[in-house]
């Protein structure tokens, strides 16, 4: 192991939250600071050749390389964890800008009640109508103290948003900095039947812009083309905002950051209850050792549990005894494309972008009285137009056809192709004492280090609440005309179909080391020189695209340590 | 090295549309004139095997009356290419063992590569392609709950409707048939037009719409 020259900062994974990081710390101290990022450099000019549905969003050609490094999975300890042979169920990115290169863009904040979602659950329906063996709890930070972290990463990014306010969505102090996207035939059908049916639609909030627009930083966007090809692929013009095209422009100035890519970080080395740097090795194989004053992780839900795990770091969760915090309230999220519609009409879906559609808030959170229904949460509710590709999407018949292979069944779905679309329910995941992240005892990685296991199913509440959501969508459905309708529940948790790419909790945030890993600003308790960014930081899931609050949380870590921690480094809470 | 193999079809069974050869020559010269011979060189599979598998295909997606199939695409020059490169040999995939039985929810669990089960599932079908349709269906029918008939149905749907490229979706003929355009840069002067009307652009392949070649994946490592 090759002992490097000291950093101030070392920051693991070079995504939206590590960049965001690097960037805020690059413009406003002198801190020196290396980001260490296992994949390749991305820019918008590798993206032209990018349009491809095989190579990218089939063969999965910008993810993490599942060949070398994948988790293990298993429904509950009384069953034997496998590895997930092939990424479906979410898709964790690599190289610069981590999944924030293929994202959709969807960029909603969470509700105010989400930050305290077990004591406002508690206050409005009592203890008992908590679910059984949940693990829910409070965040530890309010709304009002979000609010402007949410402002400034819109302004950030730029988001695309409905000029004035919505009901039932989270409160703004501000408008969003660019006109609302354009509605595509689908969501159009969606928006004007639930408006007729007493919801409250909107536009969704896009990362892809309507306009262009230069952001505080100086940097300049395009507009969005909606050539249709977002989740999955980098976007070839540069709307989609992207850490490779909104933060790294900046980070390139930057003479104090700098990005080292092909850097897979090993181990986080401390001593005496503080981190003095981290391990890692290179592209060819090579070993280093970085050494830094602070050490960051922000590489993603699995991997920020499991190199706390593999660093020795904090105490494991045991869910036998409840004991040990580290690898704790693993939640992904409870959501389904599983209403689907056939259309007489065809409805161009080749067309969109990756958050262009109408939204419903009506039904997420506590936005209307759970008493009696048997479940608490919420869903995130949309109508999409992704962009609709061949490969993924050819084959779906209506309910009323059997055949699955052959002239009957290529006559159907051929008809169908075009006239297909689902809604979006994207439910909450509440969080249990039983999922969690551990080490796997059996299966590794390319290096033999082993793989994050995750223990993970969903339950009753979570059921019911996705049934419910589908029960108050049919009738919509029906009045935008579909002519039939396919909806499927919520079933066991499965690895082999895309849920979404919002894994969630592990090194989870809250008020006291003995209900979290970490306090509101990311730093962990206990080792006050090690921070924690991303969505391992969320106690639970709360229904909507975590992506926005990832940020705000990020440049809330970022005005602490440059207004406080680096004055004076110690525990901020 | 073993002798090269071609796969012969009569120009006949592919509708006289464009095949892409290996190289990406496209091979137009045999135009539904019956009696001539399309040679396509394989990368993979022996000429034999390439009849079994293009049989099969056509079955899962025929050509027929409400339009072209497997076999006007040239989905088994797809499936050939993709065997032939690393994902054949399970480059996507992490392929360490311990190969344990899981549950369905876990995903596939075989130590088998793409490669070995479509030896073994070649296997299963026997002279496959010498059978009337009919008796090919019941055969398909026989292993449909296989993974080699999983990965076959996928691989067609494959070679069906991704970028010619790949080698299938010859003459951009799966996209013509469900109204796909491709990959193209802008629909901002469409996207809220056309309600409830078919809006169908002529569609373009990737090098098409970029203006150069692009080197598929399967190329590329």
């Amino acid at each position: 192991v090759k002992a490097l020259r000291g950093a101030d900062v070392v920051i693991v994974g070079g995504g939206w939250s590590g960049l965001m990081l690097a960037k805020e710390l690059g413009a406003r101290t002198g801190q020196s600071v290396v980001v260490l990022e296992r994949g390749p450099e991305r820019k918008t000019a590798h993206y032209f050749d990018g349009m491809d549905e095989l190579d990218y969003a089939i063969r999965n050609r910008m993810m993490q390389d599942v060949s070398r490094e994948t988790a293990t999975f298993r429904h509950s300890t009384r069953d034997r964890a496998l590895p997930i042979r092939q990424f479906a169920s979410f898709l964790p990115g690599s190289g610069t800008g981590g999944s924030g290169e293929h994202w959709n863009g969807i960029t909603p904040r969470f509700l105010p009640e989400s930050f305290r979602w077990r004591s406002h659950l508690v206050e409005r329906y009592g203890e008992r109508a908590l679910p059984e063996g949940h693990s829910l709890q409070d965040w530890g930070v309010p709304y009002e103290e979000i609010e402007p972290y949410y402002l400034r990463a819109e302004r950030l990014l730029g988001i695309s948003g409905p000029e004035e306010a919505v009901a039932f969505d989270a409160p703004r102090t501000a408008p969003y900095p660019t006109p609302p996207m354009k509605l595509a035939y689908f969501p159009s059908l969606f928006s004007e039947a639930a408006r007729a049916a007493g919801y409250h639609p909107q536009i969704s909030p896009s990362a892809n812009l309507s306009q262009a627009y230069r952001n505080p930083d100086g940097v300049v966007r395009p507009p969005c083309q909606y050539c249709g090809f977002c989740e999955r692929f980098g976007c070839m013009v540069g709307a989609k905002a992207q850490p490779s095209n909104t933060l790294m422009p900046v980070i390139a100035r930057q003479k104090a950051v700098a990005v080292r890519n092909g850097a897979t970080a090993r181990r986080v080395r401390h001593k005496d209850g503080r981190a003095i740097g981290v391990e890692y090795t290179d592209a060819k194989g090579e070993e280093y050792f970085q050494p830094a004053e602070m050490v960051v992780l922000s590489s993603w839900t699995l991997n920020n549990t499991r190199l706390m795990l593999l660093s020795g770091i904090g105490n494991a969760y045991d869910p036998a005894t409840g004991k040990g915090q580290v690898g704790r309230n693993l939640t992904h999220q409870a959501n389904t494309r599983g209403l689907v519609m056939f259309f007489d009409k065809p409805l161009n879906r080749f067309m969109g972008s990756g958050a262009s559609g109408s939204v419903i808030r009506d039904l997420d959170g506590d936005n209307f009285d759970h008493t009696g229904l048997g479940f608490v949460g919420g869903a995130f509710i949309a109508a999409f137009a992704f962009g609709y590709r061949p490969v993924a999407n050819f084959g779906i018949v209506p309910p009323s056809v059997k055949a699955t292979w052959g002239a009957e069944w290529k006559k159907a779905a051929v008809e169908a192709f075009d006239r297909t679309a689902s809604l979006s329910v994207s439910g909450e995941h509440a969080a249990y004492r039983g999922n969690y992240l551990d080490l796997d005892p059996t299966y590794r990685d390319a290096y033999g280090d082993p793989l994050p296991r995750m223990t993970l199913d969903f339950e009753e509440n979570d059921r019911k609440l996705v049934a419910y959501m589908l029960s108050k969508l049919e009738p919509l459905a029906r009045a935008m005309g579909a002519r039939e309708v396919s909806s499927t529940g919520l079933r066991r948790y499965d690895v082999t179909t895309y849920r979404s790419s919002h894994l969630q909790g592990g090194t989870i945030m809250g008020t006291s080391p003995g209900n979290s890993v970490v306090n509101g600003w990311g730093q962990c308790w206990g080792m006050p020189n090690l921070f924690v960014l991303g969505a391992s930081a969320f106690p639970q899931n709360p229904s909507g695209n975590p992506t926005l609050t990832v940020l705000a949380l990020t440049m809330r870590t970022a005005d602490a340590l440059v207004g406080r921690y680096l004055k004076r480094p110690g525990a901020l809470a | 090295m073993r002798r090269r193999q071609f796969l012969t079809l009569s120009a006949a069974t592919v509708g006289g549309t464009l095949i892409y050869t290996l190289d990406r020559l496209p091979l137009r010269e045999a135009h539904a004139q019956t009696g001539q011979k399309i040679r396509i060189p394989l990368r993979h599979f022996r000429e034999r095997e390439a009849l079994i598998v293009a049989a099969a295909a056509s079955r899962i997606f025929p050509s027929d009356e409400s339009g072209p199939g497997a076999p006007e695409a040239g989905v088994v020059v797809y499936i050939d290419r993709q065997l032939a490169s690393q994902y054949g040999r399970d480059r996507y995939r992490y392929a360490k063992p311990p190969f344990e039985e899981g549950v369905t929810e876990q995903g596939y669990q075989g130590k088998e590569t793409p490669r070995e089960v479509y030896r073994d599932g070649i296997a299963m079908l026997g002279a496959f392609d010498t059978l009337s349709p009919t008796a090919q269906d019941a055969k398909l029918r026989d292993i449909e709950g296989s993974y080699f008939f999983r990965l076959l149905r996928q691989h067609t749907i494959e070679g069906m409707f991704s970028d010619p490229m790949h080698g299938g979706n010859a003459d951009l003929i799966g996209w013509q048939l469900i109204g796909f355009p491709g990959p193209q840069m802008s629909w901002s002067e469409h996207v809220d037009r056309h309600y409830g009307e078919a809006f169908r652009p002529k569609p373009m392949s990737l090098e098409q719409v970029v203006g150069r070649k692009v080197t598929p994946w399967e190329e590329a490592e």
